[in-house]
């Protein structure tokens, strides 16, 4: 029984079939790379497993369980979170700020309740030393690096314990140094039993860092296989179209 | 290379001692008290007891919609309509309490208007999604003109049988000679930092300013949040009215007219930035007095009043210059 199951999964906006019949399977403790050219229909994919619209038919199942979300806050209560392409960090707060935003550990009796901003702190520090990021908990946003802010954003899905973390492009904007940083980010969420799903449009990460390749064209899926049984090669010409599927 | 701990961090940098000297509001709290220094000693009058009870006072009407000011633009909203809702409540107050209400009352239906168009600014922001320049552009004309409606545009100053108690409440000085406004400005204060720094709504409010979207993704109730901002914002505007009109016993029509962009003033002078995130509830105190202290110090140096715009358009650009200069120094 897998962690996530999607099962004939579609979206339909009006005459637009974004995503189409799409089956695949994640467990935890696997990364999952999701490649396909613009347009094929991975950013809407992830964004119905992410909760934030339903899909127009097929069905999701979690353990084994059907699954229907009734929005973002509803996938993260079930522990499915999303790291966004643009990270949605606050430049100006700091990173326990941004960690703990919209879910704020609070001191205090009764209806006198105030911020506790010491707990956030250790606790992100906390989060930090278990990616082993050398980001602080005190540095603005505004002030790091992207390999740090990634690790921020990050750091947002341990919160909750998620145990299905979507990843969309998290190596895009960034210098080569960070990257080694944002993968070994991902080997170790996946060294604690997450299922990971990497949304990139760069090869050399997703061959370095997933475990399973599936790639979409047009919003159909034309490949599923374990990484080591592919090259960058053929999935460039599944990308392209150039190979039609090898499902 | 091994990273730096919190803790070697906190030890380097005497933290509080750099947040305070890297801080807008604290130079200008610098400048104003060598302003007071400087006064003190040019002239024999800026020192005197009336002159520094005049100058507290006066720069509390200012302060106190000046703290509403600073959350509703550390959100990245403005609000244009303070200086038409302080007069239109500070109406309310006077026809309530010349028909003979008690000033509870009064105070009570005043404060009950200035919600009441704070939610109306913020519905038509958040949930209809019209800029706040907009929004508030139009409450600037539409609540004075109810004002006028609501006096037939005539100055009240009869205030029915609790008129002592108003004048009182603006004009008196219950704490060591300390005038009751200065009181109620530096309460505010307090309670307005405290709500920025230990509220989960006041971090709402920084976050929403730094990046609406990103706080909508997380679950912040964004649209929830604004609407609150507008109404503290119009709530501070009818606590100004209400001190003020204590103070001056009588409502004119023309109450507040053009405070809004003084206001605008004093809290990008103290340090608020007017794109959003960042604002303080000092820099809205300091920057009141800052103008405040130029407005006195004109007439007493015997300048001509007419530099008075001059002045503060100047210190607006030096204010905001000092801040984009000490943050040129930060990384890409």
């Amino acid at each position: 029984m897998a962690l996530l199951e999607l099962e004939k999964i579609s979206k339909h906006f009006g005459a637009i079939h974004a995503v189409d019949d799409i089956s695949l399977s994640l467990d935890g403790g696997e990364v999952m790379g999701l490649m396909g050219d613009n347009g094929a229909g991975k950013s809407t994919l992830v964004k119905i497993v992410a909760g934030n619209f339903p899909p127009t038919g097929g069905a999701m199942r979690m353990d084994g369980v059907h699954l229907t979300l009734r929005g973002p806050a509803d996938a993260r209560a079930h522990g499915i979170e999303i790291v966004y392409q643009d990270l949605a960090l606050c430049d100006n707060l700091t990173a326990a700020a941004n960690v703990f935003l919209s879910r704020e550990l609070q001191k205090g009796v009764g209806t006198l309740k105030v911020l506790d901003h010491a707990a956030m702190s250790r606790r992100t520090d906390q989060i930090f030393a278990e990616l082993k990021s050398d980001t602080r908990s005190r540095d603005l946003v505004r002030e790091m690096s992207g390999g740090q802010r990634q690790a921020v954003a990050i750091a947002r899905t341990r919160l909750s314990e998620a145990r299905i973390v979507l990843m969309d492009e998290p190596t895009a904007a960034i210098s080569v140094r960070q990257v080694a940083e944002v993968l070994d980010l991902i080997r170790r969420l996946r060294d604690r039993g997450i299922g990971i799903v990497l949304i990139s449009h760069r090869m050399p990460d997703v061959f370095a860092v997933s475990d399973r390749i599936v790639v979409l064209r047009r919003g159909r899926k034309v490949a599923d296989k374990p990484i080591a049984n592919s090259s960058p090669e053929e999935v460039t010409g599944l990308i392209t179209g150039a190979i039609e599927n090898v499902l | 290379m091994t990273p730096i701990t919190n803790e070697q961090v906190k030890q380097q940098r005497n933290a509080w001692l750099s947040r305070l000297t890297s801080s807008q509001a604290f130079w200008v709290l610098v400048a104003v008290a060598a302003a007071c220094v400087f006064l003190s000693l040019a002239t024999n009058s800026f020192a005197s007891p009336t002159n520094l009870f005049n100058i507290t006072r006066n720069f509390t009407f200012v302060a106190v919609v000046a703290l509403g000011m600073t959350i509703v633009i550390i959100s990245g909203g403005i609000d244009l309509s303070v200086g038409s809702v302080l007069c239109l409540c500070s109406m309310i107050l006077a026809v309530v309490m010349h028909a003979g209400y008690n000033i509870e009352i009064g105070v009570a239906a005043s404060l009950g208007c200035a919600l009441a168009i704070g939610a109306f600014n913020g519905v038509l922001i958040a949930y209809v999604g019209i800029p706040p320049f907009v929004v508030t552009l139009a409450m600037l004309s539409l609540a004075r003109s109810l004002a006028m409606v609501a006096s037939n545009n005539t100055v009240v100053f009869e205030f029915g049988p609790d008129q002592d108690k108003l004048l009182f409440l603006g004009g008196g000085a219950l704490l060591f000679g300390v005038a009751n406004p200065v009181v109620f400005t530096l309460l505010l204060a307090l309670l307005t930092a405290f709500i920025l720094r230990w509220t989960k709504f006041g971090r709402y409010v920084f976050a929403i300013g730094g990046n609406e979207r990103a706080a909508m993704l997380t679950g912040v109730p964004v649209r929830r949040v604004k609407v609150a901002v507008y109404m503290v914002s119009a709530l501070s505007a009818g606590i100004a009215g209400i001190i003020e009109t204590g103070w001056l016993g009588a409502v004119t029509t023309n109450l507040g007219s053009g405070m809004e962009l003084q206001v605008i003033a004093a809290t990008v002078i103290g340090g608020a930035n007017l794109v959003g995130g960042a604002g303080t509830a000092l820099g809205a105190l300091v920057g009141s007095a800052l103008l405040e202290v130029i407005r006195n110090s004109l007439g007493l140096l015997g300048i001509n009043a007419f530099w008075q715009g001059a002045f503060i358009g100047a210190f607006i650009l030096v204010a905001v210059t000092f801040d984009r200069v000490r943050n040129f120094r930060q990384p890409d």
